[in-house]
């Protein structure tokens, strides 16, 4: 599903560059569940903006569901982040001014599929992250949790191949970020690909290989024994 | 742009932020409104003084005399100055081919004036038949004095609306009844409406008659012209000025009076007068219009103000919106559409609201040099059109950099 060979970026910081992903190997196979871990600075989030086209490579070559990605236009990023790609973000990054069910009608509108579709699609996933009941009231009206499912049911409207999730738990209390991973770790059960970027522990655990970066380097890559999150909600 | 899917977008973008829709709204309407107010005034400018000046045909030219103020050719100076019907004839044959329309006048003075019993103090003035085209005069009842009335010496009269109102009240119509000028029994034929008030309150008789029935000899008082219309304005001044200058160098040779004295004689002519009052309001227009561009540019500086601020308040959203699939081109339609959708509606409206203003306002007002403020709706029409482009323009350099930035940029404001 996702292959990157001898990937590197570097960021210019005034006059110095900052090599952050010094040749990164990665290979994930369609209904991973893949946490990515490492200390800030790492590089993590960077490999992450990278596999989600958010931000472009230096060098590599990046295959995603065996489209080479490269050389993208502003146009072909977009579509590609449209129809392969969906983000959960840590912060949530819900359009403040739309209720929870069009904020996961978004993405639908970008594929252009009908409004009445687009709704009912949208109710659909607002259901299944069990929030069908606030489907109208605005991201201010719902707690981090729930605005963190409302970004996962998002993410999932568009049926994406690749699900990035990049701290998902970062904002959240321990309660709440095992109830959204119990929500990720079920949604890889039916198929979907997942990476989670994160640097606790037990979270990583949750997922079913570990990936370690340190320094724009892995340093370690392991298939892990998953822990279940229902059993701590 | 008639993709319905973005006209639901806009709307539930517009929908949740009325404020911000609201004050952007705003610029536009009092931008708009206060040039097209501008604009209507700087109309009721023209308008005020054009209806002054119609009180007389356009083309009128006058000579009127007085006394010499310079010695010339062995005459002292102090002599008055006497327009005689010699005068009248031979300018009348000298340039028969550009006059239009001609009459002297006398005013028959030392008069006495009845009807029945009552005394009236109304000036009578002995004029020809072509002066009711000249002093533009319409006739609200019967005729005017022809030119029948003045070979058979004809003792008819022609008498304002005033002298109508405030004498003849208690009969019908003053056609037919008889006023006596000095025991001379002369019979109304018509009556005249003017401008002004004042000019109602005249009797005309026919110049003959005047001349030979109350003494006035070969006298007159006054001599009027007006000269065939040209449709061309610079044409019609040139032609006025040169009939008064040719007029006025026959009438100084005709009584022995100094090319420069100026108040032996005056010779007017309305275009020329009008020529000094169109530059006038010329001007006033051109200020008006300069006043309604700046108040325009204070509003595209405005909308793009607030559009800058919008792209920057949404810069979030666009970094959202982008990695949801959403395209740099469709970033840009979406913010320029909505800008482009407000301006317009509030543009619009700021001009129904003027129009409509000066529409039901305008014609009531009632001051010297301003008629019916009015504004072309054309012209209005293009303010707002520029207006909506320039506002886009400025939108579109934010929208389109907005647009370009890198997703996680987007994403890391806050």
């Amino acid at each position: 599903m996702i292959e990157i060979k001898d990937l590197h970026k570097s960021y210019k910081m005034g006059s110095n560059s900052l090599h952050v992903l010094k040749g990164i190997n990665f290979t994930a196979e369609a209904g991973e569940l893949v946490a990515i871990m490492g200390s800030s600075g790492s590089g993590k989030s960077t490999l992450l903006n990278i596999l989600g086209i958010l931000d472009g490579a230096d060098s590599g070559e990046y295959t995603l569901d065996g489209v080479p990605i490269e050389d993208l236009t502003e146009t072909k990023a977009a579509q590609y982040r449209n129809k392969f790609l969906g983000f959960v973000f840590q912060s949530f990054n819900l359009i403040n001014y739309k209720s929870a069910l069009e904020n996961v009608a978004l993405p639908l509108y970008y594929q252009k599929v009908g409004r009445k579709e687009r709704q009912e699609k949208a109710l659909n996933y607002l259901d299944k992250v069990g929030l069908k009941e606030w489907a109208s009231h605005l991201p201010s009206e719902l707690s981090g949790g729930q605005k963190q499912r409302v970004a996962i049911a998002r993410a999932m409207a568009a049926e994406p191949k690749v699900l990035l999730a990049d701290e998902p738990t970062g904002a959240l209390d321990s309660t709440t970020s095992y109830e959204v991973m119990a929500l990720i770790q079920k949604i890889n059960d039916e198929g979907n690909t997942i990476l989670v970027v994160t640097h606790e522990e037990d979270i990583a655990h949750m997922c079913k290989r570990i990936v370690h970066l340190k320094d724009g380097v892995i340093v370690e890559d392991k298939k892990v024994k998953q822990v279940r999150a229902e059993q701590y909600v | 742009m008639f993709d319905i899917e973005r006209w639901q977008e806009i709307f539930d973008t517009i929908r949740k932020n009325k404020l911000r829709t609201f004050l952007t709204g705003l610029s536009v309407a009092s931008g708009i409104f206060i040039l097209v107010i501008l604009l209507g005034f700087g109309q009721g400018m023209q308008n005020g003084i054009e209806q002054e000046f119609k009180q007389d045909a356009s083309t009128s030219v006058w000579a009127w005399p007085g006394v010499t103020s310079k010695e010339f050719k062995g005459l002292n100076p102090g002599r008055r100055i006497q327009f005689v019907n010699e005068n009248f004839n031979t300018v009348s044959s000298m340039y028969n081919d550009v006059i239009e329309y001609e009459s002297a006048r006398i005013f028959v003075r030392d008069v006495t004036v009845n009807y029945g019993k009552e005394a009236l103090v109304y000036s009578v003035q002995g004029v020809a038949s072509d002066f009711q085209f000249i002093e533009n005069t319409g006739m609200i009842d019967g005729r005017f004095i022809n030119y029948q009335d003045e070979i058979a010496l004809g003792k008819v009269a022609i008498i304002g609306k005033k002298i109508r109102t405030d004498v003849f009240n208690e009969v019908e119509t003053p056609i037919g009844e008889f006023v006596d000028i000095s025991g001379i029994p002369f019979k109304i034929i018509g009556v005249f409406k003017e401008q002004r008030e004042r000019e109602e309150e005249r009797i005309y008789i026919p110049i003959t008659t005047a001349q030979r029935v109350f003494n006035g000899g070969n006298r007159v008082n006054n001599l009027s012209y007006t000269l065939p219309p040209v449709q061309n304005f610079d044409e019609a001044v040139a032609q006025a000025v040169n009939f008064k200058n040719s007029l006025q160098t026959y009438l100084q040779q005709a009584h022995t009076v100094a090319p420069d004295d100026t108040g032996a004689m005056e010779v007017w002519s309305a275009m020329e007068e009008a020529k000094r009052y169109y530059g006038l309001t010329g001007n006033i227009k051109i200020f008006f219009w300069f006043v309604g561009i700046c108040t325009i540019v204070a509003g595209v500086v405005g909308v793009s103000n607030i559009m800058l601020i919008v792209v920057r308040e949404r810069t979030r959203e666009i970094g959202i919106r982008k990695a949801l699939g959403a395209k740099p081109w469709s970033i840009v339609g979406m913010i320029l559409h909505e800008a482009i959708f407000v301006t317009a509606i509030s543009g619009f409206g700021g001009l129904i609201f003027s129009m409509a203003l000066l529409e039901l306002v305008g014609p009531n007002i009632e001051v010297d040099y301003v008629v019916n403020p009015s504004v072309s709706f054309n012209v209005a029409f293009a303010t707002v059109i520029v207006l909506i482009l320039a506002g886009t323009l400025a939108g579109f350099v934010p929208a389109w950099r907005a647009a370009r930035v890198q997703v996680i940029e987007s994403l890391r404001d806050e």
